[in-house]
C-alpha cells in the first residue's frame, strides 16, 4: 500500500491515494474557466455521494433533488473560490452541500415535511423490500470498518449530527445525554474515524 | 482546551446553532489548531458519504447542466488573506466512487442507518430510480405541479408535489389509483401544501392512471368531488 500510515486493523486497504482527488481539482479548475464538460464530468464523478448525503439529511426525494441541483448550480458559480491548498475538492463540495441541506432541514416548516413524508406516510410500505442492491464495495466496506471502532454513543450522535441534520443540543437529547455531552461525542468520534481512516492532519 | 474548542467536531458537521456558530467562527479566527482540525474532520465526514450513494434520477444532470448555462462562475478571490503554514491543509487517501447502495428505513425511527449490512433503500427512492419508471408531470389548478412515477416491475406508484397550495382547513388531498374499468380506489393522502413525496397504496402493474381529488379531512372511500388531476399511466 502507498499510503501514508498504516491502516489500523480490520480497516481495508485503501485504492491509490489522490487520483481522484487530483482529478476533481482539475475538473474544478476547468469549470471555474466555464468549461461545461469538465462541470459534466465532476458532476457524473460525485453526484450520487453528493445526493445521497442531501437525500439522507432531508429524507424527501423531492426536496432532495431540488436541494442537490441548487448545490450543483451554486458549486459551478463558487468554483473559482475552490482552495485546493485548504482541503479536498470532495470536502469542499460535501461542506457546501450539507451547509444547504441543513438550512432546508431546519426550517421549521421543511422539519415537518420531512417527518410526514418518510415516517408517518410510508411507515406500512417501507417494510415491502424486494432483495437488491449489492453492498460492500471496498470504500464502503473501509467506512462501515471504521464506524465500527467507535462506541454507540459516538457512532449515534454522528448519525444523527451529519445525517440526520440536528444539532448537538437536539442530539443530546435525542440520545438522553446530559447537555453538553453530544459535542464531545461528535467531535471524539470524528477524530477517531478520520485516525481510522487515515485522513493526513499535519 | 477551553471549551470553546471542544465544538469543533459539531461545527465540522453543522450541528451548532446559529449563535454558537458565530462565535465558534469568531474564535476559528484566530486559532490556528481549531481551523486545521475542522478541516480534518470535514474530509473525515466527506469520506462517510461513500457509504451510501444514490445516484439522483438522470432528467437532474440535465437539468443541472442547463441552469449551468445561465449562470457566469464567479472570479477568483485575488487578494487571500494569509495562511498560516502547515494549517488547512489536508491529504485524505482517495476512495473510488461508489456504486453500492445502503441505505434503509426503519419505520418510525429518527435516522437512516447507511452503514448497516444488506440494508436497503426506501421503496419511494427505488420507483423512482427503476429502470422502467415512467414520469408525468402536470400542473394544478390551484398552483403548483405534480410529478407521477409509475414502475410496473415494482408494482408502485410515487406522486411528488412540487409547491402546490395546501387544501382548505378540514380538507385533505386523495390519492387514487383508477382500475382497467374506471373504477378509483383510494391510495393515501396528502395533507398539506408544498413539496412531498408519497407512495402510493396499491397495486399499480394493472392500473391504468391516479388521481387526485380535494376531500374531507381523513379522505374518503370513494371520490366525492371531481378530481383536480388525472394521469394516464399510458400503455395499458
Amino acid at each position: 500500500m502507498t499510503g501514508p500510515s498504516p491502516a489500523p486493523r480490520g480497516i481495508p486497504e485503501e485504492p491509490p491515494p489522490d487520483d481522484e482527488r487530483a482529478r476533481l481539482t482539475e475538473l474544478l479548475r476547468r469549470s471555474a474557466r466555464g468549461e461545461h464538460d469538465a462541470f459534466a464530468a465532476l458532476y457524473d464523478a460525485t453526484a450520487p455521494r453528493l445526493h445521497g448525503l442531501v437525500l439522507r439529511v432531508l429524507r424527501d426525494p423531492a426536496q432532495a433533488e431540488e436541494v442537490t441541483q441548487e448545490v450543483y448550480v451554486e458549486l459551478w458559480r463558487l468554483s473559482a473560490r475552490f482552495d485546493a491548498d485548504a482541503g479536498s475538492p470532495l470536502a469542499w463540495m460535501m461542506t457546501v452541500a450539507h451547509r444547504r441541506a441543513v438550512d432546508r432541514v431546519r426550517s421549521t416548516e421543511a422539519r415537518t415535511r420531512r417527518d410526514a413524508a418518510f415516517e408517518s406516510r410510508n411507515r406500512e410500505v417501507e417494510h415491502d423490500q424486494t432483495a437488491e442492491t449489492a453492498t460492500g464495495n471496498l470504500e464502503a466496506r473501509r467506512v462501515r470498518a471504521a464506524v465500527a471502532t467507535l462506541t454507540e454513543s459516538q457512532r449515534s450522535a454522528i448519525e444523527l449530527a451529519y445525517f440526520g441534520g440536528y444539532t448537538h443540543t437536539e442530539v443530546a437529547g435525542l440520545l438522553d445525554l446530559p447537555l453538553g455531552t453530544a459535542k464531545t461525542r461528535i467531535r471524539d468520534g470524528l477524530i477517531r474515524l478520520r485516525d481510522s481512516l487515515g485522513v493526513d492532519h499535519d | 482546551m477551553t471549551d470553546i474548542h471542544a465544538l469543533s467536531g459539531a461545527y465540522a458537521v453543522d450541528a451548532l446553532d446559529d449563535v454558537e456558530r458565530v462565535q465558534f467562527e469568531r474564535h476559528l479566527a484566530e486559532c490556528a489548531d481549531c481551523r486545521a482540525e475542522v478541516a480534518g474532520l470535514r474530509e473525515t465526514a466527506a469520506l462517510l458519504t461513500d457509504a451510501a450513494p444514490v445516484a439522483p434520477p438522470p432528467r437532474m444532470r440535465d437539468s443541472v447542466l442547463e441552469q449551468i448555462n445561465e449562470v457566469r462562475p464567479l472570479p477568483p478571490v485575488t487578494s487571500r488573506r494569509d495562511r498560516t503554514p502547515g494549517t488547512g491543509v489536508r491529504r485524505v487517501r482517495s476512495l473510488l466512487v461508489a456504486a453500492a447502495l445502503v441505505v434503509v428505513a426503519g419505520a418510525g425511527v429518527t435516522a437512516w442507518h447507511p452503514w448497516s449490512e444488506g440494508a436497503q433503500q426506501p421503496l419511494a427512492v427505488r420507483v423512482l430510480h427503476a429502470s422502467d419508471a415512467v414520469s408525468k408531470q402536470v400542473d394544478l389548478p390551484g398552483g403548483g405541479s405534480v410529478t407521477i412515477v409509475n414502475s410496473r416491475a415494482l408494482g408502485r406508484v410515487v406522486l411528488q408535489t412540487h409547491g402546490i397550495t395546501a387544501p382548505p382547513t378540514g380538507r385533505t388531498y386523495e390519492l387514487w389509483l383508477q382500475d382497467a374499468r374506471g373504477n378509483m380506489h383510494p391510495a393515501g393522502l396528502v395533507d398539506g401544501g408544498g413539496s412531498r413525496t408519497v407512495v402510493l397504496r396499491g397495486d399499480s402493474s394493472t392500473a391504468k392512471g391516479a388521481g387526485i381529488t380535494v376531500e374531507p379531512a381523513g379522505g374518503s372511500r370513494q371520490p366525492t368531488t371531481a378530481p383536480i388531476a388525472l394521469i394516464g399511466f399510458g400503455n395499458a
